[in-house]
């Protein structure tokens, strides 16, 4: 018998206030599973129609899986949560797109009929886990030139970027950077991110106990001024600051994703429904270009031109990986359908959290704009990659 | 000496405090943390620098006027657990004692009379002040992981008196205040769990561990905001709150006999609490803690307490812990009531094979099912899962040979008490297991030495004396015998301990501690009722020191053949001091018992058999008499070297015989009487070790 697809919808998604990462950040003596632990019964209390037993899985992502990252996060974060004992979890990871991965595995798994309901989210504390901890690349990368030795710095790919695309200077950048910034302290004045944001009690030895209630990392105020005169760590006289990048964060994101006839059945709200997604790699010296090409074979699979996206989220990770993708697609830099809040250059970008992040704002967008039907989330992925997922709004 | 020298090493709980931007536009609360900086193995408390800073963060936190609320919590897992008890051995005088309490009642109080309301967050253990401070505020929440709420100060031997007793009545009813002031601490200490608090009323709301504080706080913004409205169930300040005094002064007399001042002072303030203002309440807890800080009482019931809390877990004299050899198999030999129980603790707490041996199938049969019993009983309970009832029953198992105990690292032996049955049963042991093979007796009064002496490696042989119920009681009395080393000593002190008991070394002497001070007693007491004293009489003698249960009671409970046989043992070594109760043996003989019957009024034929003395004692005489034989016998057996120090006894007597806090033991009582030093020339412990200085 012929199986039949069935559709999958965001239902809701929220995440902690995101903090710088380092020994004075909001989480620096915060573990990353209780991050995880506080998103899933949070999405639990603000979903209660939703019985813990009917979640069939908790797909967690985390780039460095060791520690408080470890221990197969989506499970043990699962059993701290305080969820039946039958309801299993995973980690996952796909660095950058770990939480969008999560998303879309368990949406594959909800359209096979796997699975009815499912959290997945993603976490990254930077501070605990700095980038590249533990890592032990293979020597053959190197000798037999497979990759470039800058494919594993971020920032050097993105200065990479830079060299392809000249037309993409360091004041294009840094302009893009500002208006982020200008971006995310519009949307805080208006109360957008604190509608999807749990309070997250920290606790520091020195200070005690207090509450992250706000993200840490936006830099409201910042010009041109102010980031012409930073440093460019990456290279002498090169093109990427601490500005106009996303900075080294730690956070957390879930969301809950379901078959869209359960939750129905269930009473949940569908809040945008997932049309297709797609992955592709491209050479790990330019990763920040992941997005063009992934979005390219998604809109080309459905038949769909840039014309009908009506939003967009991309991930920041640097001001000149979306400029990339803006040029490539004839996006007028101050489009206002891309990153309508502004994004991870000033919120930040907890590496595997992040995608989850970028879906609970553009179902944001979708109340706010009742007229589009298409939507984007797309972001670039270490190693060469990008992800980009397909959102239709329901109505 | 200032208090605060008196509290030089003070482990200073700090007041960290933080503003906290609180959901729903409720505005800012600052954030108490209660932290000593040290983990949750070292809980936090209040000494006088602590409460100082406490104190001075209220002072900067009342100067403020951007302030919605103001918050307590605590570290990881710790509230606050009350007083630091460390300096109070050191107060010497009335006025240092009032000052310490007057501090505490002058910090906490602020709490309860900000302009702004205050919440406490009981995120973990609290106990004494830890609870005060939370019942100072105007709201709280408790988390539901909680183990531990407790007003353990009358265990202790003083008053909940930084607000406790004015407070709780207040807040939650006489009835219930009184269960966890009075009650609770004289049943074992018992401590509350998170959800019982919040039942009681303690807590206004419960929230769960995993994200206790965030709910809080946020339950606290919506009762700022007024969407919450914190309803608590009025509080009977009628005929029910003298009745529910007038009942539990009952428990307490009854139990007490006015032995220990502290539940009875408890009692008057919580009396008292129904028609007291707040200043007067107050001050009468401060007079209450001044007048008990400066009691025997409570110096005894410290002292007891660190006996308990630290002198139980490093046992005097015990070898290094590195000789222990692993047990990984038991033998139990006998399959009666001792040693099914033995079984089950051994299972239960090694998780290791315990076999039982008999001879007779049928008592072997009885022994296992005892066992797989009792494990029923606990799955019944919750207190295991299936798969751990299914484990213990598959590791214990019976047999009818000794060869089941080949490859056994432990035996045990819990035969009929007599030397002959006792060397055989080790004689055929010996012959199957190994030679490291640990042999332990559980014999109660006879010579471990001499059981061992026939074996070929006596010195693997080990007194291991638990006391009855075992599961229950937390002593063990661990014998070296004279032959024994200090591997076998040094495993046996583990098994013990991985038994979850607490271990006390002994010499190998007639009826090692517990039963030999209890026999001393009963025996002095039985000799009075054989000289006529009415059995009556005698037994209220005793009622002034508040132990467990009077004499006779306790000859029932240990069962008149068992005395009369430790008894003979004692009798035997020491004749002028354990004299031979010809009437105890026919009190045997009859098969009684006991002289009570079952309902506990005396039986006319025990009575009978006691009766023909001629010289009764009044219950003043017959007191002394049994103090005066304690005092002796106690100086006999640290002269002999039964036990390392007075120390020893005073733990053996807290654990194995349930002899209270207030009497230190005994040997704080005897010397604080004057007994000691009258009847054997000197205290047992210097003074201010366990009383007044």
């Amino acid at each position: 018998m012929p199986r039949i697809a069935r559709d999958v919808v965001f239902v809701d998604g929220v995440r902690t206030p995101f903090g710088k990462a380092g020994p004075k950040g909001l989480y620096a003596e915060t573990r990353a599973d209780d991050l995880v632990v506080r998103v899933i019964r949070e999405l639990r209390r603000r979903n209660p129609a939703l019985p813990a037993e009917r979640i069939d899985e908790v797909a967690i992502a985390a780039t460095t899986q060791i520690g408080d990252q470890g221990l197969t996060i989506g499970r043990s974060a699962a059993v701290l949560a305080g969820l039946p004992k039958s309801v299993p979890g995973y980690a996952i990871d796909r660095m950058c797109a770990g939480a969008m991965t999560a998303v879309t595995t368990v949406a594959g798994g909800i359209a096979f009929g796997a699975y009815d309901v499912a959290i997945a989210g993603g976490v990254e504390h930077m501070g605990r886990h700095p980038m590249g901890e533990g890592v032990d690349p293979n020597p053959r990368f190197l000798a037999e030139k497979l990759v470039d030795g800058s494919a594993l710095i971020m920032g050097m790919t993105a200065e990479n970027l830079h060299d392809r695309y000249p037309q993409i200077t360091k004041e294009r950048a840094d302009a893009y950077a500002v208006r982020s910034q200008q971006k995310v302290a519009e949307a805080y004045e208006a109360g957008r991110f604190q509608q999807d944001l749990v309070p997250m009690a920290i606790r520091s030895a020195e200070k005690g106990y207090g509450l992250a209630t706000r993200d840490e990392p936006p830099r409201p105020g910042t010009t041109m001024e102010n980031l012409a005169a930073l440093k460019t760590p990456f290279r002498p006289h090169g093109h990427v600051t601490a500005g106009n990048a996303a900075g080294l964060n730690d956070g957390a994101t879930g969301c809950i994703v379901a078959a869209e006839e359960v939750a129905a059945e269930l009473g949940l709200t569908a809040r945008m429904r997932l049309v297709d997604y797609s992955f592709a790699g491209v050479e790990p010296e330019v990763m920040g270009v992941g997005p063009v090409p992934a979005t390219e074979k998604l809109l080309a699979r459905n038949s769909l031109t840039m014309d009908d996206i009506g939003l967009i989220e991309i991930n920041e990770a640097f001001a000149v990986q979306v400029l990339a993708f803006l040029d490539h697609f004839k996006i007028a830099e101050d489009d206002p359908r891309v990153n309508p809040w502004g994004g991870a250059i000033a919120i930040g970008h907890p590496l595997a959290s992040s995608g989850v992040r970028l879906m609970t704002q553009l179902a944001r967008h979708f109340e706010e704009h009742p007229d589009v039907r298409y939507g984007l989330t797309t972001m670039c992925v270490g190693m060469g990659m990008g992800g980009t997922v397909l959102w239709e709004a329901v109505r | 000496m200032s208090v605060a020298d008196i509290f030089s090493d003070e482990v200073v709980t700090h007041t960290r405090v933080r503003d906290v931007e609180l959901p729903y536009g409720a505005g800012t609360m600052a954030l108490i943390t209660l932290d000593n900086g040290f983990d949750h193995t070292k809980p936090s408390t209040f000494g006088p620098g602590g409460l100082t800073e406490l104190n001075a963060a209220l002072d900067a936190i009342a100067a403020r006027d951007d302030l919605a609320a103001v918050g307590v919590t605590g570290k990881p897992f710790i509230f606050a657990v009350g007083a630091d008890l460390n300096g109070v051995p050191l107060i010497t005088g009335r006025e240092q004692a009032l000052e310490i309490a007057r501090l505490g009642h002058d910090v906490f109080r602020r709490l309860g009379e900000l302009t702004v309301p205050s919440f406490a967050f009981v995120n973990g253990a609290a106990m004494g002040g830890g609870v005060e401070v939370a019942l100072h505020c105007a709201y709280r929440t408790i988390s539901s992981g909680v183990p531990a709420v407790a007003l353990p100060e009358c265990f202790l031997g003083l008053v909940p008196g930084w607000g406790g007793t004015y407070l709780l009545p207040r807040l939650i009813g006489a009835e219930k205040a009184l269960q966890v002031i009075i009650d609770n601490p004289l049943n074992q200490n018992k401590m509350l769990r998170g959800p019982q608090a919040h039942d009681l009323g303690i807590a206004d709301a419960m929230f769960e561990p995993a994200d206790f504080l965030e709910e809080s706080l946020r339950w606290a913004a919506r009762v700022l905001t007024g969407e919450v409205t914190v309803e608590r169930a009025p509080v009977d300040t009628g005929a029910a709150w003298d009745e529910a005094i007038a009942q539990a002064r009952w428990r307490v007399e009854g139990k007490l006999h006015g032995a220990a001042p502290a539940p009875l002072r408890a009692l008057d303030l919580v009396a008292a609490a129904k028609d007291r203002t707040r200043d007067e309440g107050f001050a009468a807890e401060n007079e209450a803690l001044a007048d008990l800080i400066m009691s025997d009482e409570l110096r005894s019931g410290l002292y007891a307490f660190d006996l308990v809390q630290k002198r139980a877990r490093r046992p005097a004299g015990a070898p290094d812990k590195a000789l222990a050899r692993p047990v990984t198999k038991v033998g139990v030999v006998g399959a009666g009531l001792m040693a099914s129980q033995l079984g089950l603790l051994f299972a239960r707490r090694l998780g290791v094979p315990v076999v039982l041996t008999d001879l007779d199938q049928e008592r072997l049969d009885k022994g296992v099912a005892y066992v797989h019993a009792e494990v029923d009983k606990l799955l019944g309970k919750g207190r295991v899962s299936p798969d751990e009832a299914a484990r213990l029953k598959g590791l214990v198992t019976g047999s009818l040979t000794k060869d089941a105990f080949a490859d056994a690292d432990f035996v045990i032996e819990a035969v009929f008490e007599e030397m002959g049955v006792k060397q055989q049963v080790f004689a055929e042991v010996e012959a199957v297991v190994s030679p490291e093979c640990l042999l332990a007796t559980n014999t109660s009064s006879l010579s471990v030495s001499e059981m061992a002496a026939k074996l070929r490696h006596p010195e693997r042989v080990v007194g291991f004396h638990f006391f009855n119920p075992v599961a229950v009681l937390p002593l063990l009395e661990i014998v070296r015998g004279e032959h024994t080393d200090d591997a076998t000593l040094a495993t046996a002190f583990a098994t013990g301990k991985a038994l979850k008991k607490s271990c006390v070394l002994v010499k190998d002497a007639p009826a090692f501690v517990v039963n030999r001070v209890l026999l001393r007693m009963l025996a002095e007491i039985v000799q009075t009722v054989e000289e006529g004293t009415p059995i009556d009489v005698a037994e209220r003698a005793a009622a002034p020191l508040g132990l467990p249960m009077p004499p006779f009671v306790l000859m029932g409970l240990v069962g008149p053949a068992i005395a009369l046989h430790v008894n003979e043992t004692l009798h035997e070594a020491f004749p002028d001091r354990f004299p031979l109760s010809g009437k105890l043996a026919k009190l045997v003989a009859a098969g009684k018992p006991g002289v009570y019957r079952p309902d506990f009024t005396l039986d006319p034929e025990a009575v009978e058999i006691f009766a023909g003395g001629t010289s009764p004692s009044t219950e003043e005489q017959v007191l002394t008499r049994a103090l005066d034989a304690l005092a002796q016998e106690i100086r006999i057996m640290l002269d002999e070297g039964v036990v390392a120090a007075p120390q020893d006894i005073d733990l053996c007597m807290i654990l194995g015989a349930g002899w209270p806090f207030h009497l230190g033991g005994v040997t704080p009582y005897l010397d604080r009487t004057g007994v000691a030093e009258r009847v054997t020339g000197s205290r047992f412990l210097d003074r201010g070790v366990a009383s007044l200085p």
